[in-house]
């Protein structure tokens, strides 16, 4: 029995072959499994010389905080790094494709990369996917043509702004933002206020914690600011460690081993395949 | 065999039309704070019509009593009815002509039991209010939702007011206020609000209420900054984006 019809590899791109199924399974009452939104505040800011990126430190697995110091600024190319928020396995794998792609094209041009060359790349990649890889970026770089910031949303629309914020804190951080945003910030100014920016969505965002990341990137080269300030230090820890309270007194020590003691010796036979 | 659900119940598809469902005419956010004599309300005077901007005289802050500022946010003929509901209740402790009226926290309670008890009935009165006021020199500010969760703050706010001038009420309200400082804070979060909430409208009124009594400003509009040479041509230097 011969098929009729060619088989052709997948091109790539988001498959609608389920959608039909998905379709009829929701008709009948069966919904589909909810993504887990990871909790973020990340910020970008032009400033006089270049770009300030910023972000918080926590990573949520629903209602449980799952790192309390993870690094949400990716490198993107040594003058283009890119703040990531959503789901963080598509952030880390998006952003990682994106920087060995760009480091493959300037060994091909022999040039530095450029701010736009990543968006394109980025929002090719999102929009191909529908909106189901969900990361939603803050890209910032300085390139020839100058210093750029861009947001890059989930189904693939991007934005240029001069300040810019993402994540389920980006209400609370862009309300700093509009207060307090003013053209021509020197390089202190813009750490400043990005590093404000963070705290207000660490303090008034569930989905955000711990500390702040700043990266200052400028012609000059770039600063990597990580945990540029820890406003939630652990309080109350104990210096001397743990002990027992004075009252318990030793009246007799006996140590019974449980299992032989192993030895090991040098140069044994080596293991069978 | 006893019938799934009695008559009167407000669940099944005929009896939709026998409860709020959703909310028709709108306002959007209120914030207010205390400041040093009393309580100071900001809200702006639209009422939209889903996405149209249909309303825009709407005063959406009205005193109650002699000791209280009411200020909703949602369904505008709900809290039409809601102030209905007052004007009773201020009626009826006027009529004791006792020397005694009721104060913040009194009518503060009165709209919470009211708030809850309709969405016990799946029949809600679709806002969010905040009540404060001040009476004996004991200043009190409190909101309540349209599900009856209510609670009392230094500084409050509705709907999109509370994810984006609350984070900056937290860093700069300070007590005892002065009167300016309380209106420029306040003036801070309305601007992000006109800025960031799109049924925002550039028309607001700011309330104050004090042991003399409560006055309402006259409508007036915020200065806006639109001019960072960012936003005039944000692609200039990055070819192919938009």
């Amino acid at each position: 029995m011969s098929k009729s019809v060619i088989e052709m590899p997948p091109k790539g791109g988001f498959s609608f072959d389920l959608c039909k199924r998905n379709e009829m399974l929701a008709k009948k009452g069966v919904s589909p499994p909810s993504f887990r939104k990871t909790g973020t505040t990340i910020v970008g800011l032009i400033f006089q010389d270049g770009v300030i990126l910023g972000a918080d430190t926590r990573a949520t697995e629903g209602p449980i905080v799952c790192d309390k110091n993870c690094e949400k600024i990716h490198y993107m190319a040594p003058n283009i790094y890119c703040c990531g928020a959503g789901t963080a396995a598509d952030t880390e794998a998006v952003t990682d494709m994106v920087s060995s792609q760009l480091q493959l094209h300037r060994y091909h041009t022999g040039r530095e990369s450029r701010v736009v060359t990543a968006l394109t790349l980025l929002k090719r990649h999102l929009f191909n996917y529908q909106g189901y890889v969900s990361a939603a970026l803050v890209l910032g770089g300085v390139d020839v043509t100058g210093p750029h910031l861009h947001t890059i949303y989930p189904h693939g629309s991007t934005d240029t702004l001069p300040f810019a914020t993402m994540g389920s804190g980006s209400l609370a951080a862009m309300a700093v933002f509009e207060s307090k945003y003013k053209e021509g910030l020197t390089r202190d100014e813009g750490i400043k206020l990005v590093t404000e920016a963070i705290c207000s969505g660490i303090f008034n965002d569930l989905g955000s914690g711990s500390n702040v990341d700043i990266c200052v990137i400028t012609k000059g080269g770039k600063e990597y600011l990580r945990n540029h300030l820890q406003p939630n230090p652990r309080t109350y820890t104990s210096s001397k460690g743990y002990s027992f309270p004075k009252k318990t007194e030793v009246l007799l020590t006996k140590i019974t081993p449980l299992k032989e003691k192993v030895e090991i010796i040098e140069g044994g036979d080596a293991m069978e395949e | 065999m006893a019938s799934k659900q009695p008559e009167n119940s407000l669940l099944g598809p005929e009896a939709d039309s026998q409860r709020t469902l959703y909310p028709n005419v709108t306002g959007t956010s209120v914030v207010a704070l205390k400041y040093k004599d009393g309580i100071l309300m900001a809200a702006d005077m639209g009422g939209s019509y889903g996405s149209t901007l249909r309303y825009k005289n709407v005063e959406r802050m009205k005193a109650i009593g002699k000791h209280s500022l009411l200020g909703a946010s949602g369904e505008i003929s709900d809290f039409q009815e809601i102030l209905r509901y007052l004007d009773d209740l201020i009626l009826y402790d006027n009529m004791w002509d006792d020397g005694n009226s009721l104060g913040p926290k009194e009518v503060h309670n009165y709209l919470t039991r009211l708030m809850y008890n309709r969405r016990n009935k799946f029949n809600p009165l679709w806002n969010s209010l905040v009540l404060g006021g001040i009476k004996n020199g004991e200043k009190y500010l409190g909101t309540v939702s349209m599900i009856g969760v209510n609670f009392e703050d230094d500084h409050v706010a509705t709907g999109f007011g509370n994810h984006l001038a609350r984070p900056i009420l937290r860093q700069e309200w300070h007590e005892n206020l002065s009167f300016e400082d309380g209106v420029r804070l306040l003036e801070k979060c309305m601007r992000v609000l006109l800025y960031r909430d799109r049924s925002a409208i550039n028309k607001l009124q700011i309330a104050k209420i004090t042991e003399e009594g409560m006055t309402i400003s006259q409508p007036y509009s915020l200065k806006t900054y639109w001019e960072f040479s960012a936003f005039e041509n944000p692609t200039q230097g990055a070819v192919g984006s938009w």
